[in-house]
């Protein structure tokens, strides 16, 4: 809402600067977004009228005018323009002059002939080219030629103006309207309220017998009043009119056209005239509408109409969409001799849903879907024939059809004073309490005790005492209100032992070198095909969004996995092709027990690349052992202990020689390992990568087995070091298991230091190198005791995988 | 013989004074104090002199043992320490050289920004609370007052998966799920923190986004608490000068409703760029709980008052560190993540 302070003044002294007032209203809940001053910046422009026209000697295009400012001396001024002609009335902005854009006239010779300034556009004043006509936004503008010669522009065309840009929130569709504005201004700085003058005097016959209305579905049409004007000269509406509706945005069309638009950014009420001449019968009919109805709308287009939407229909079908739209076919000309003024009252909810239906927005639909004053209809059309006097347009038949089926008493609240101090948490004095109401035009009976509060009719968003108490508290100050903490039984602010989990997860990864990303739950659907997840596979059941802003985002994830390749993907293209990164996120997997799908809690991990390597330490692989460290090292941080890897070769993510499944039992923990080279090509990923996904949820009921304390040992341990070749295709496990079972009670740790494969060993087989510690609690072991174990483990290793010990 | 032991004694200090290393005091004192040493040979040789001289040069001879050994030490001391000192010069390392890489990963900025908001709810003893994204219809509007075709609905443009089940809009329906397991117990105090969706998506707005929810419920909960409450927290966001400011404002689940501005960070409230020279930072919206909310939730508005808020962590966020632009929160761009 764009509001015009000159025009506000007609309603409300403003008794403080703009700013201020803008600060003001802002605190009391209406939004400003900006203070406008239209005419900043321009100087010394006035109104000249051009006294003759040639054309210019030497070009085509141009033009001399001489000009007069009413002062007795004539201008010459060469324009480019095509639309002035002699006796034109047009800003002229003489040597000095400064216009919008920081322009500044100087004196110049064009093509051999002098001009002392030049003639100016409505956009070189700064003005809203929008609401212009084409040619005067470009060409130049031409003013009311009534218009004193010499007067400064600014004054001239109501440049000399603050405009306020209201962001209102939806609930205060009263505010639409300058008076609405004018009520709080009002009740702000403690000025009276002057409303504009709505007495007419009538002419000719009355409207009854000549318009006929009837509300045949009153559920969406509470009210219809019609006016009826006559003898009616249609024609361009005074400036001062067309300055107002620029102001707020809104183009001059003709004088009836304009009077309605301007009630209702007056008064809110939107208005609709039609040409009386083309209805029917004078007959009104607000009505559904029927199966295959169809109307062509203001704009020209065909609108097809459902039966839920509500009409204004003559007897021969549709005349317009209600509150929404009129149609073409009734709809105001230059031939119109007789109209019919519409000032009805529709149900929101109905305005809104045809409204979004037709995809048709308009000043009237997004008033009425707020819900405007019922009870201001009449008084509405009364204003607009009361200026289509003033401005001499025509006569208005006496008296008004006034149908009124929503009639209703208006509405009482009580509001008990001791309530506004326990939601405010502050005492605002009864007397302030009533002046507040009283000012916003609410009428408060006081009779002591709780205080009986009717609601004006342009408040349809005020029913409950909490309103009231909104209404106060935001004339009173929020700011005023104190700071106080809750007062009552304490509460203990900690986080579950799950929220826990995740700070603790997240802190481990990040120590160890990856780092946290954050990726969109929804993505293309494509991911289960770059992934080739198997046809049957439950991950490739979706959950769908039915109005996604683009395919790429237009499904749920079932993995994370995917959105860190992409990732991966990313950084590389834009050369960083070493780094390690996890996600703890949500994926969604379709229930088969409620309308909600199962959010599935997940953390993965992906990475590529070495780790950074200084001068003194080289960087570390990010390989398939990183990544099992990297698991490792968080469940031994979360105190999950019994886990197991075994091979996977089926997940079509990972390579199948180079991945592993982690399992707890019956509970499938998870699956790490390096990245498929397919998967890589598909993801564009310049070399190998590995990643792992684990599902929190087991994670969380395995992890956090408590920790005990056991005592330091009082005897010093003996270390050997045992050095085998084995078979390559022996895995390590079994090898330190066979070592566990033979190392007997004194064995505490079995740590593999080295694996070699190369030319010292012989073809097919590796060198395994471990550091066995062995540890009694009651005394120091003896190297013979020692020896002798050792030499059971190589016996043991020797006869079940053929290893030769090493010297 | 006193001749002889005094040429000694100063035949010995002038070769010490000239030793460059231990091995050559080492040397002298062979030479002149070890076994076969010229002084030990002297002191052999007082078997030839008479008893009532054998007393005096005995005296005079340890004597110049003692001042030998004394400046034996001496010499040795300074030569040791001398060395060591050349030692540790010899030494130095470039220590501009860098440190040791290790290999730290980070938190995601959003991360770091809700912890510290849930630290510091925590602290006021609210508990952390938390709702699913996909959401019913219900939780996400109805049961907030806002039933289907409320024009405030515009205010939040929404992913629909079925006619009834959605993208949350925002983390409010966290209050109604909470306040519907509680009831009727008292006190609630929770915040949630999630992600939200809206249909939105330009240099300012991002279609997954995170908020943080509070609600706090009991009987005696006023605005001038959920006023302290904020106060408290902006200042151990912002720091202790930062200045809170409430606009009244519409949510259709709170009733009264206020948006709250904070003392802009950046110029402490003069007026700059980022404030669009008004001072102040608009960073959260909040109210008193809606009583229809109350009720649908299970518990009596005439009993008990509650206030709620909703803030956006991309915002803080932005605000914190100074980024420019939203879309580098979801890019995951390393060069970005490695700064937090």
């Amino acid at each position: 809402m764009r509001v015009s302070l000159k025009w506000l003044r007609e309603y409300v002294d403003i008794t403080v600067p703009p700013q201020e007032l803008a600060e003001r209203l802002t605190l009391a809940g209406l939004a400003v977004e900006g203070v406008e001053r239209p005419g900043e910046g321009i100087e010394k422009v006035y109104t000249g009228r051009i006294l003759s026209i040639e054309p210019h000697p030497n070009a085509d295009k141009l033009s001399i005018c001489r000009v007069t400012l009413g002062s007795g001396e004539d201008f010459q001024i060469v324009t480019g323009a095509a639309n002035v002609r002699a006796g034109h009335v047009v800003p002229v902005a003489l040597e000095g002059a400064r216009l919008a854009g920081g322009l500044v006239i100087r004196k110049a010779r064009l093509r051999g002939v002098e001009s002392r300034g030049m003639l100016c556009s409505g956009q070189e004043l700064g003005l809203d080219t929008s609401v212009m006509p084409p040619d005067q936004a470009h060409g130049i503008m031409l003013l009311d030629p009534d218009l004193p010669l010499g007067m400064d522009i600014k004054e001239a065309i109501g440049l000399d103006d603050v405009i306020l840009d209201l962001d209102l929130t939806p609930n205060r569709g009263d505010c639409m309207s300058m008076l609405g504005v004018a009520r709080e201004v009002a009740v702000l700085l403690g000025q009276k309220l002057n409303l504009p003058e709505t007495p007419v005097a009538g002419a000719g016959p009355g409207i009854e017998g000549l318009v006929r209305i009837d509300i045949e579905d009153p559920d969406l049409c509470g009210r219809y009043v019609a006016r009826l004007f006559r003898n009616v000269k249609i024609g361009p509406s005074p400036s001062w009119m067309r300055e107002r509706l620029r102001a707020a945005g809104i183009r001059p069309i003709s004088n009836i056209v304009d009077i309605t638009n301007y009630v209702m950014l007056e008064m809110g009420q939107p208005l609709h005239a039609f040409d009386y001449d083309t209805l029917k019968d004078g007959h009104i009919i607000v009505r559904r509408a029927r199966r295959g109805e169809v109307l062509v709308s203001l704009d020209g287009n065909e609108r097809k109409l459902a039966e839920d939407m509500l009409v204004i229909a003559d007897p021969g079908g549709p005349v317009a969409v209600a509150g929404v739209m009129g149609g073409l076919a009734t709809e105001v000309t230059e031939n119109t001799a007789t109209v019919l003024l519409e000032s009805a009252h529709f149900n929101p909810v109905s305005i809104r849903r045809t409204s979004r239906a037709l995809g048709l927005r308009s000043e009237s639909s997004s008033r009425f879907e707020k819900g405007v004053d019922i009870t201001g209809c009449r008084r509405a059309a009364d204003r607009a024939a009361r200026l289509l006097l003033d401005m001499a347009a025509g006569e208005a038949a006496p008296g008004a059809v006034d149908n009124y089926p929503g009639h209703a008493s208006p509405r009482t609240v009580i509001l008990r004073p001791e309530r506004v101090e326990h939601v405010l948490g502050v005492a605002v004095p009864r007397g302030e309490v009533t002046g507040i109401l009283a000012g916003l035009e609410f009428q408060v009976a006081d009779s002591g005790g709780d205080l009986l509060v009717t609601v004006p009719g342009h408040r349809v968003d005020v029913s409950l005492e909490e309103d009231l108490i909104e209404e106060v508290a935001r004339i009173y100050g929020y700011n005023r209100i104190p700071y106080t903490l809750p007062y009552g039984a304490s509460t203990r602010g900690v986080r579950t032992s799950r929220q826990s989990l995740e700070v603790e997860v997240k802190d481990c990864l990040v120590a160890l070198g990856l780092h946290e990303v954050v990726t969109y739950s929804f993505t293309s659907p494509s991911f289960t095909d770059r992934t080739l997840l198997p046809q049957d596979s439950p991950l490739r059941s979706l959950i769908r969004l039915q109005n996604p802003l683009s395919e790429e985002q237009s499904v749920m994830r079932t993995m994370i996995l995917p959105g860190l390749l992409e990732v991966l993907s990313r950084n590389a293209s834009r050369r960083v092709t070493d780094l390690a990164i996890f996600e703890l996120g949500r994926v969604f997997l379709p229930s088969r027990t409620g309308p909600l799908p199962v959010e599935k809690p997940v953390l993965a991990a992906a990475a590529m690349g070495m780790s950074p390597a200084g001068w003194n330490r080289p960087g570390q692989p990010y390989d398939f052992y990183y990544l099992k460290g990297v698991l490792e090292t968080l469940f031994d941080r979360v105190s999950l202990a019994e886990y197991t890897l075994e091979r996977e070769t089926q997940n079509s993510l990972f390579h199948p020689g180079k991945a592993a499944r982690v399992t707890a039992g019956d509970w499938e923990i998870g699956v790490v390992g390096e990245i498929h080279p397919d998967i890589l090509e598909n993801y564009d990923l310049p070399h190998s990568a590995v990643a792992m996904e684990i599902d929190f949820r087991v994670l969380a009921d395995l992890a956090g087995r408590p920790r005990k304390y056991r005592p330091l040992p009082r005897f010093p341990g003996v270390e050997r070091d045992l050095a085998l070749v084995v078979r390559k295709d022996v895995p390590a496990r079994d090898i330190i298991g066979v070592i566990r079972k033979f190392g007997g009670r004194h064995l505490r740790e079995v740590r593999l230091f080295d694996v070699y494969r190369g030319k010292q060993v012989k073809e097919g087989c590796q060198s395994m190198a471990f550091s066995l510690s062995f540890r009694a609690d009651d005394r120091t072991l003896t190297d013979q005791e020692v020896s002798e174990q050792l030499a059971a483990v190589a016996r043991a290793l020797a006869g079940e995988f053929g290893a030769e010990l090493r010297s | 013989m006193e001749q002889k032991l005094l040429r000694i004694q100063a035949r010995a200090l002038e070769e010490m004074a000239g030793a460059k290393s231990l091995e050559e005091l080492n040397e002298i004192r062979v030479r002149y104090l070890g076994k076969k040493g010229e002084l030990t040979g002297v002191l052999r040789g007082m078997g030839a002199l008479s008893p009532e001289e054998r007393p005096r040069i005995g005296q005079i001879a340890n004597q110049v043992r003692d001042k030998i050994e004394e400046k034996l030490n001496d010499s040795t001391a300074r030569l040791k320490d001398r060395i060591k000192r050349e030692k540790l010069a010899a030494e130095s390392l470039d220590i501009t050289l860098p440190g040791t890489v290790f290999n730290l990963g980070r938190l995601h900025p959003l991360t770091v920004v809700t912890r510290r908001i849930e630290d510091i709810f925590l602290g006021l003893g609210f508990s952390i609370a938390e709702g699913p994204e996909v959401e019913l219809d219900y939780y996400n509007f109805e049961a907030l007052n806002l039933p289907k075709d409320h024009p405030a609905r515009d205010m939040q443009d929404t992913f629909f998966i079925t006619q009834e089940v959605l993208l949350r809009t925002h983390t409010s329906p966290v209050q109604v799920r909470t306040m519907e397991r509680t009831a009727p117990a008292l006190p609630v105090k929770i915040i949630a923190p999630g992600k939200v969706y809206r249909r939105d998506d330009d240099a300012t707005h991002s279609p997954m986004f995170h908020q943080v929810e509070g609600l706090a419920v009991d009987r005696r909960i006023t605005m001038a608490d959920l006023r302290g409450v904020l106060q408290v927290f902006a200042e151990q966001m912002f720091g202790p000068e930062t200045r809170t400011r409430f606009r009244p404002s519409y949510f259709p689940f709170t009733e009264p409703s206020a948006e709250v501005d904070i003392s802009c960070v950046m110029c402490g409230g003069r007026g700059c760029r980022t404030c669009s020279h008004t001072g102040w930072l608009e960073i959260l919206g909040c109210g008193m709980v809606h009583p229809r909310v109350l009720e649908m939730s299970g518990y009596n508005s005439g009993e008990v008052t509650g206030f709620a808020f909703g803030m956006g962590v991309e915002r803080i966020t932005m605000l914190k560190y100074g980024i420019d632009d939203l879309r580098l929160l979801f890019e995951n761009d390393m060069r970005f993540l490695q700064q937090f």
